[in-house]
């Protein structure tokens, strides 16, 4: 078995040299603190591992039954010192990687800006971070960039040595963004939004994906980052607003739809408000945000006009659908923002009947003001 | 309810001519071979008449000894079908090269790794545990069956019916595509429309209750009906495990079952538990399932544990080292498991502080594993070694556990964990502990317990080309993937656009053909040693010189396991009763009072697989129908009062003079 193991291990190393594993030799800071502390961690462990094995070996084989001239003591089965030490060499080991994980983990906390470009650099005082929004879609990235109101699709770029700020979301299903040469991962969620401070310190072009299976075409959902210099960044902004199209809400809408291994997008415009619709999940038209619906819902709720302000969902990027006992699908209508129910779907009249829209509702005495579709028949 | 019902929607719900698989070669083929396969068992059955013998014998039976093989035959029957999705996937991801996409569409490879991970865990490993726990825990604390032996028969047919649920998904209809876990918004109706993901809850839901009621019948059995003299700390170490196990089943379980019930409701019902809309939270999911999916490790790899106890102890030829102190770090482990589930989401944005504090709980964690390791270390220590088989698993155990567990504690790490998260670093690693410390572990309890089950060994020339096989085709399908998963490969994936990573995948593919030849080994262990075991026999019941109470009976036990309770006076009890030149007695034998045999657990778990079946293809009128059935049989069986008997005086008689003769002839 033994002999196995060491075949493996050597020609593990033999191979290794040949491969490219990323996440032993990163090119962002962030990344290179994380190997640093996966390093450190090993070798401590090491510590107690070898020994172990080494140890396992040797009894295994000094102890063997032929080997008549071992010591063999039957009854020997307690010893307060060796306990102590089987207790305290793990003990002290997880002391130090403890301590080590509770800076580690603070320190590369994803949500903390960050404080250093490199080691040894601390980050500029007047340096803004490049802020990026991306969105999970299935199954392709969008990156917003809203500093220069331009977007991109399955591809990313950022200047070298300049702190990278993403907010992360997605619209469907859950996803993972991971660039192993620049940050460590972090989960993209639909109705969410995460965040990532990271930094690429050398130029070059990486691989970025989905590290979170999330559906047929999980294995296309890869995009190339580019670390590049600062002239050739503002090249690259420069090439996609002059070479891409506009990405309106109804673009957003086409462009969310189920599509695998899609090419490049760039898009010269990006409508303002759309990464905050996207997070609040309402880019369709006459659908309420998240943050309203939690803004009413903090101030005491609509009460039972709630119930009735709901329309019957028309959209969907699969395809309509509910569940088999259930209701039909509705999606709670927009009612704060005047400009939200001027896009509102045309074929709404105001309530004029009050049967409850949904069978398991009350009827409410108070009359509703709050439009409701009509309903299919 | 649409207004215009069908007369078809009516009888099948969604089931149609369309929902069997014909149009993929790869599913029809598999069936044509199933179907043979099975005619050919259901004609031999005939031929040799031994479905009455089967019927009264195994199905109806309340033996614990029988319900654990059993359960062992169902786990290693699973363990064909989890194995050969493996060997899929292996395939297919050391193909899907250079613009190839493989021979698995989507579809279907999603389908492989969904039900590699559901078979595994719950049809194959379970099983397995709890086969072994069934088997071993009432002999090792001198009872004479379980608990409550029909529940225990109940469960096990259970557990047969959520296997058949996800065995039939094959053949019709289709496996959840989500990932073991079934993780929403993606296993919710708006993106899982298809019987999938309702195959998965069904199944789980029915095995869930089997698994269940499992443990509280081994938790009440290792309470109550320990034999006098045996306190806590005199017990066995498997049975330490073994209540530590089920505690942990006991309490996890409820919260997968919660859960299930609640996806099911967003599937079925409309509610908004873990949609994206209308308040839903999928991170609850992700939260609620890993508070029962991390301690479902535990409750695999306790019992491993305790197996290791038992073997290094009884081939050293030596007590266990630190018994105590082997009692507390199980314990603590049982504890602790509680105590870590957020470590399976460090990247769902927790702040620093909460994943410190569970990254670091789990590496507390290490501790009492760790002192477990060197209790086995010093167990070895001045022994008298013998390398059989159940010994050369232990081995091979303690050096690949470590490795595991050393990449474990690395993942526990957040910021580590943040580069090595979902990577195939981390499917090298659950893999490294499963294999290496669960699947070895019951290798290891197989071979050691199967001369106390059947009456003969396991012939030692196949079960050592199987360890061999498993070993090494271990370290060659799994190592690669650590390096994969340094090079930042992620899991699940289908297709692959860098050509260098091709070389890690064909050599983890030839690992995978390795442990083939293992599994192969081991079934044709199990064949020859049928045949052989004339040459295999044991007529001691003690044929490794065992330390616990389950070798001081015949093998294989006769039904009433010992004639007397056994009185114990120390915590290796057997070992002690040799010691002090225990006496078998030969006479003044009485009645024995046993349950009786009962049909009702195998109804009532075929009742349920069609309940399952109607509620995943809407047939309302047949789940309304079966529901209704299950109900009544199981009030009808509490009218059941032929439920116990005495095994006569004289049948007693004759087994036990028959063990004298045995005896006699051997000395």
């Amino acid at each position: 078995m033994n002999r196995f193991r060491i075949l493996a291990l050597l020609s593990l190393s033999v191979l290794l040299s040949g491969c490219n594993a990323v996440v032993l030799d990163p090119s962002g800071d962030v990344a290179g603190q994380q190997r640093d502390l996966l390093v450190a961690s090993t070798l401590l462990m090491l510590l107690v591992i070898v020994p172990v094995i080494a140890l396992t070996v040797l009894f295994a084989w000094h102890y063997r039954q032929s080997n008549t001239d071992a010591r063999y003591e039957p009854d020997w089965d307690h010893s307060i010192h060796l306990e102590l030490v089987i207790w305290a060499a793990p003990l002290l080991i997880i002391v130090c990687l403890g301590a080590l994980t509770w800076m580690g983990t603070h320190l590369l906390d994803p949500y903390r800006p960050l404080d250093r470009t490199a080691e040894g650099r601390p980050v500029p005082d007047d340096s803004k971070p490049l802020e990026v929004d991306v969105v999970a879609l299935d199954w392709k990235w969008l990156f917003i960039y809203p500093e220069y109101g331009i977007a991109t699709v399955n591809e990313l770029a950022a200047p070298v040595d300049r702190p990278i700020s993403f907010r992360i979301t997605s619209s469907s299903v859950m996803n993972s963004f991971y660039i192993p040469a620049l940050a460590g991962q972090i989960y993209a969620m639909p109705g969410m939004e995460t965040k990532l401070h990271a930094i690429i310190n050398k130029a070059g072009t990486y691989e970025g994906f989905s590290a979170n299976y999330s559906g047929s075409g999980f294995s296309g959902m890869r995009f190339a980052f580019h670390g590049l210099s600062n002239d050739d960044f503002a090249k690259w902004t420069e090439e996609v607003k002059a070479t891409g199209g506009a990405l309106g809400r109804t673009d957003y809408l086409a462009l969310e739809r189920p599509s695998e291994n899609e090419p490049v997008r760039k898009y010269a415009s990006v409508q303002a408000d759309l990464y905050k619709a996207i997070v609040n999940m309402c880019v369709e038209p006459g659908k309420m945000c998240i943050s309203d619906m939690a803004a009413i819902d903090a101030k005491g709720g609509l009460g039972m006009a709630g119930v009735n302000n709901v329309l019957p969902l028309t959209y969907d990027k699969y395809a309509r659908r509910g569940s088999v006992l259930g209701p039909e699908q509705t999606y709670v209508a927009a009612i704060c923002d005047t400009g939200e129910q001027a896009s509102a779907p045309t074929n709404m009249t105001p309530v004029i009947e009050k049967t409850p829209l949904r069978p398991s509702s009350t009827p409410s005495e108070t009359p509703s003001t709050t439009p409701v579709a009509e309903r299919p028949s | 309810m649409p207004a215009d019902l069908d007369l078809q929607k009516l009888i099948f719900g969604r089931l149609t001519i369309e929902s069997l698989p014909l149009h993929e070669p790869i599913l029809v083929a598999t069936f044509a071979v199933v179907a043979l396969g099975g005619v050919a068992v259901l004609g031999a059955l005939t031929y040799f008449r031994l479905w009455g013998y089967l019927w009264k014998e195994w199905f109806t039976s309340v033996d614990h000894k029988r319900i654990g093989v059993m359960y062992m035959v169902l786990g290693i029957v699973m363990l064909l079908r989890g194995f050969s999705d493996a060997i899929m996937m292996r395939l297919q991801q050391a193909v899907a090269f250079n613009g190839s996409e493989g021979y698995l569409p989507a579809h279907h490879y999603d389908q492989i790794f969904t039900a590699h991970g559901v078979i595994m865990i719950f049809f194959v490993a379970m099983p397995l545990v709890t086969g072994l726990m069934n088997f071993v825990v009432p002999l090792q604390i001198g009872a004479r069956d379980v608990s409550f032996p029909f529940l225990n028969n109940f469960s096990f047919w259970m557990t047969v019916s959520g296997a058949v649920l996800v065995m039939t998904s094959l053949f019709v209809g289709e496996f959840a595509r989500t990932g073991w876990l079934a993780y929403p918004p993606l296993s919710n109706i708006g993106y899982s429309p298809d019987v999938g993901v309702d195959y998965y809850i069904w199944a789980l839901q029915i095995a869930g209750i089997g698994t269940l009621l499992s443990g509280v019948n081994l938790i009440a059995t290792i309470v109550k009906m320990r034999a006098p003299g045996m306190t806590l700390m005199k017990m066995p170490i498997f049975t330490w495990t073994a209540l530590c196990t089920n505690v942990l089943i006991v309490a996890a379980f409820p919260v997968l079952t919660a859960v299930l019930v609640l996806l099911s409701l967003d599937r079925y019902i409309g509610t908004n538990f873990f949609t994206n809309d209308f308040g839903g939270s999928p991170m609850m999911y992700v939260n609620l399932i890993w508070i029962w999916g991390h301690p479902e490790v535990y409750i695999l790899i306790l019992p491993a544990f305790g197996i290791f106890s038992e073997v290094t102890s009884t081939f050293s030829g030596k007590k266990l080292f630190g018994y105590s102190s082997m009692v507390y770090a199980t314990v603590v482990i049982t504890i602790l498991s509680y105590l870590v589930w957020l470590h399976h989401f460090f990247t769902m944005g927790s702040g620093a502080s909460v994943n410190s504090f569970f990254g670091i709980t789990t590496m507390i964690i290490s501790i009492p594993t760790g002192a477990k390791i060197f209790n086995w270390l010093f167990t070895m220590y001045r022994g008298r070694i013998r390398f059989e088989l159940p010994m050369m698993w232990t081995v091979a155990f303690m050096i690949t556990f470590v490795i595991g567990g050393m990449t474990g504690v690395l993942l526990a790490v957040p910021p580590a964990d943040f580069v090595l998260h979902n990577s195939l670093f981390l499917v090298a690693h659950f893999h490294n502990v499963i294999i290496g410390g669960v699947l070895f572990g019951l290798f290891a309890g197989i071979s050691f317990w199967f001369p106390k089950a059947f009456g003969f060994k396991l012939d030692p020339f196949w079960g050592k080309l199987s360890f061999w096989f498993w070993v090494s085709g271990f370290y060659f399908a799994f190592m690669p993937l650590y390096v994969l998963g340094l090079m930042g490969v992620t899991r699940r994936l289908r297709v692959f656009n860098d050509p260098s990573l091709q070389i890690w995948f064909v050599i983890a593919a030839f690992g995978a053909f390795l442990i083939l030849l293992g599994i192969a080994c081991f079934l044709i262990q199990i064949a020859v040693s049928v045949m052989r075991r004339e040459q295999l026999r044991d007529t001691t019941g003690d044929p490794w010189n065992g330390r616990t109470l389950e070798w001081a009976t015949s093998s294989p036990p006769p039904a009433y396991n010992f004639a007397f309770t056994p009185v114990v006076h120390d915590n290796d009890a057997w070992w002690d009763m040799k010691e002090r030149g225990y006496k078998r007695p030969l006479d003044g034998f009485r009645p024995i009072h046993m349950p009786s045999n009962t049909g009702t657990g195998i109804i009532l778990a075929g009742i349920s697989v069609v309940f399952g079946f109607a509620m995943i293809w809407y047939i309302w009128w047949l789940a309304a129908l079966s529901f209704i059935t299950l109900l009544t049989v199981a009030i009808g069986h509490t009218f059941n009062y032929k439920r116990d008997f005495h095994i006569p005086v004289e049948e007693v008689v004759r087994k036990e003079g028959e063990r004298t003769r045995l005896l006699a002839a051997e000395a």
